[in-house]
């Protein structure tokens, strides 16, 4: 049997140190939590935001603060976290750095559901919904399928599906771009495919944290056994693992929180793909570490991301090209000190 | 090397030859007109409109002549248009990065001329060249803002061999042009305005957007000029409480009815005043969507939104007037009261 700690891309951490870098995270989270609910486009001054939270403020402070900035921030964490959950988990299951959360067609399913929706002037509650709808459909196909087809690897047959089916609906999306009205649905749709945050209100909140939870708790519940999906199927079964039923839960799980995150916020690329890589850089490829630090970073990384779409320029900038901008160098960076390690 | 002036006139003459298909002609003496390709072969009868705003342009002037549409049209904008265009088919776009025409479906359509109405920049005039000169089809491009109106209408009209019809549009056009003009011109603060798009309200147009270019024709200012010139944008909501525009238009349903309801969004002084109101968009948007001749009725209602002492109009009268000299259409009564229903704010 492989050892399950320290893969090819983890770097020797003792365990003392594991705290030490869970209370960094979990820091860094806060911090950017408190600089995010201290900036955006309404000037308020660090003493104004801070008399919102005592309760002795204006008004226009508190609607500013509590009913705008906070719902951002906490929607921003939440999808940061269930994107790079997703990814580290589909990362373990696929045995494959490459994996991300729309490997299995989640974010194409939802892309379509939201044009769709777009196309036929629903409200914004209904492209939501439809968005939802669509992704779990997408990954729900892709695993009929894979059920379907008995005589090749799994896991492979799994990943060849996803890349299927995403690609049908990809060209659903396309599709849709050619009816669409060229002067409102186009570009609406153009931007709900960029991602972006600022349609974030109080009224979203609930219902994601509900799915994101629903998505994060068999993923934790099921850390331990988990790993063993790192190994081939045949030592999996061999130390006693329902490895079909395992990679179901994970599926369901990840696809669960994909279209949830998905969404409420357009397509967001990157941080699914390689926050689990950083996590796995911190701590180690051992689920029951990769998993938090993953969710912690996640969240973290799309909360800087997100305030500095809403605040670099007087517009909002597009979240998904942003996350490529910060997350690119930051990645770099931790593979070159990781490998140095 | 001592040059020859002559010879450097000649050179200049020549070089200006060369680049001269390359720019298109100005057709006698039309201003914003731009033809390629080879000259008119006789009286224009069929006519392949490149996008949204030309198909408005070219029903509203030759209903008959239209091929096809750009974009697909709902029945209830259907319901607004001369029943001979309702079941004519759609060819997609043209130009842009959406294009969706090929050239065989162009030439099967053995036009007489392409038209295309809108922004006139590098791009739109590449295309015209390369599809005019691919296709041996007249292509003329022609100037769209919304100041020109009048004039595109004549230009266009000249082209299509209709001229009575587009003296009589061009002439309402005047109207509403130098109507706005004349408030526009007036000094003092003048209304911040918000061009709310899509569903959730939260996509606009920055100054200079061709989608928004209504709200500074008729007097306003676009709350959005001040972070920049260009395209459509997506805004926070926190810009907006920043902001806190006079007046909030909107010509999507479903948004109106979100803000109306959603507590966010009645925070803001334009919701809580009654100032945001559902424009219409039935045939085509009054204010933009697409941004064409169909602009000019929404001008007017702005107009006098923005600017106190305007002569008032009866919007029953006028929409139905509009409606029937521009679309062809007299709008039956239950029309006219689902046109107008959200002018009333809310």
């Amino acid at each position: 049997m492989r050892p399950l700690a320290q893969g090819s891309w983890g770097f020797p951490v003792g365990k003392r140190s594991h705290g030490v870098i869970f209370a960094f995270l979990l820091l860094l989270l806060l911090v950017a939590g408190v600089w995010a609910l201290a900036v955006g486009q309404y000037a308020l001054s660090l003493r104004e935001v801070g008399e919102v939270f005592l309760g002795r403020s204006t008004e226009t402070a508190q609607v500013v603060i509590l009913g705008v900035r906070l719902p951002r921030v906490l929607a921003a964490a939440l999808v940061g976290a269930a994107l790079a959950l997703a990814g580290a988990a589909y990362q373990t299951l696929f045995r494959n750095p490459l994996a991300a959360p729309d490997v299995l067609g989640a974010s194409a399913g939802a892309g379509f559901g939201a044009s769709l929706a777009i196309l036929l002037s629903l409200p914004l509650l209904l492209v939501q919904w439809m968005a939802f709808l669509g992704g779990l459909l997408a990954v729900g196909l892709v695993y009929l399928v894979a059920r379907m087809v008995r005589r090749h690897d799994p896991v492979l047959v799994l990943v060849l599906s996803g890349v299927a089916v995403g690609t049908l609906f990809s060209s659903g999306i396309s599709l849709v771009k050619v009816l669409a009205d060229p002067s409102v649905q186009l570009p609406s749709l153009t931007f709900w495919l960029m991602g972006g945050l600022n349609g974030v209100n109080a009224q979203v909140l609930p219902p994601l944290a509900a799915l994101v939870a629903l998505g994060a708790l068999p993923l934790f519940l099921l850390r331990w056994r988990l790993n063993l999906l790192s190994l081939p199927d045949e030592e999996a079964l061999a130390l006693g693992a329902n490895v079909a039923a395992l990679r179901a839960g994970v599926v369901a799980s990840a696809t669960l929180m994909t279209a949830a995150a998905v969404s409420v916020t357009g397509i967001i690329g990157w941080v699914g793909l390689v926050v689990p890589h950083a996590a796995r850089l911190l701590v180690g490829p051992e689920l029951s570490r990769l998993l938090p630090a993953s969710a912690l970073l996640g969240g973290g990384f799309l909360l800087v991301a997100d305030t500095l779409a809403r605040t670099l320029a007087a517009m909002e900038i597009p979240l998904g090209i942003l996350t490529a901008l910060v997350g690119v160098p930051a990645f770099l960076f931790l593979l070159a000190r990781g490998g140095r390690g | 090397m001592p040059q020859n002036p002559h010879r450097r006139a000649f050179l200049r003459t020549v070089a200006s030859l060369a680049f001269l298909p390359l720019l298109g002609r100005a057709q006698g003496g039309a201003r914003l007109t731009r033809l390629f390709g080879p000259p008119l072969r006789g009286p224009v009868r069929r006519v392949f409109v490149a996008g949204p705003p030309a198909a408005v342009m070219a029903y509203v002037l030759a209903p008959e002549k239209l091929l096809g549409w750009p974009t697909r049209l709902g029945q209830e904008a259907l319901a607004y248009l001369l029943p001979e265009v309702r079941g004519l088919p759609v060819y997609g776009r043209l130009v842009g990065s959406s294009a969706t025409v090929s050239v065989e479906t162009l030439l099967a359509q053995k036009p007489d001329l392409i038209l295309d109405v809108g922004t006139v920049d590098a791009t739109y005039l590449s295309a015209a060249e390369r599809i005019s000169s691919q296709t041996g089809i007249p292509y003329a491009l022609v100037d769209g803002r919304l100041t020109e109106s009048a004039e595109q209408l004549l230009e266009v009209g000249q082209l299509l061999g209709v001229e009575d019809r587009a003296r009589r549009l061009a002439a309402y056009a005047r109207v509403a042009l130098a109507e706005a003009a004349r408030y526009r011109a007036r000094s003092g603060p003048k209304p911040k305005v918000y061009l709310a798009r899509t569903a959730s309200g939260l996509e606009t147009g920055l100054g200079g957007s061709i989608n928004v270019e209504v709200i500074e024709v008729a007097g306003g200012v676009n709350v959005t000029a001040a972070a920049g010139r260009g395209g459509l944008t997506r805004v926070s909501f926190e810009q907006l409480l920043a902001w806190q525009p006079d007046l909030i238009l909107t010509q999507d349903a479903s948004f109106f009815q979100l803000a109306r309801q959603d507590p966010l969004w009645r925070r803001l002084k334009a919701v809580q005043t009654g100032q945001l109101y559902l424009v219409p968009s039935l045939p085509f948007g009054w204010l933009d969507g697409p941004p064409g001749v169909n602009r000019l009725l929404g001008l007017r209602w702005l107009v006098r939104r923005l600017n106190a002492g305007v002569e008032p109009l009866d919007w029953r009268v006028e929409t139905w007037l509009f409606y029937r000299l521009f679309y062809g259409l007299e709008p039956s009564a239950q029309q006219l009261e689902a046109l107008l229903a959200g002018l009333q704010g809310g």
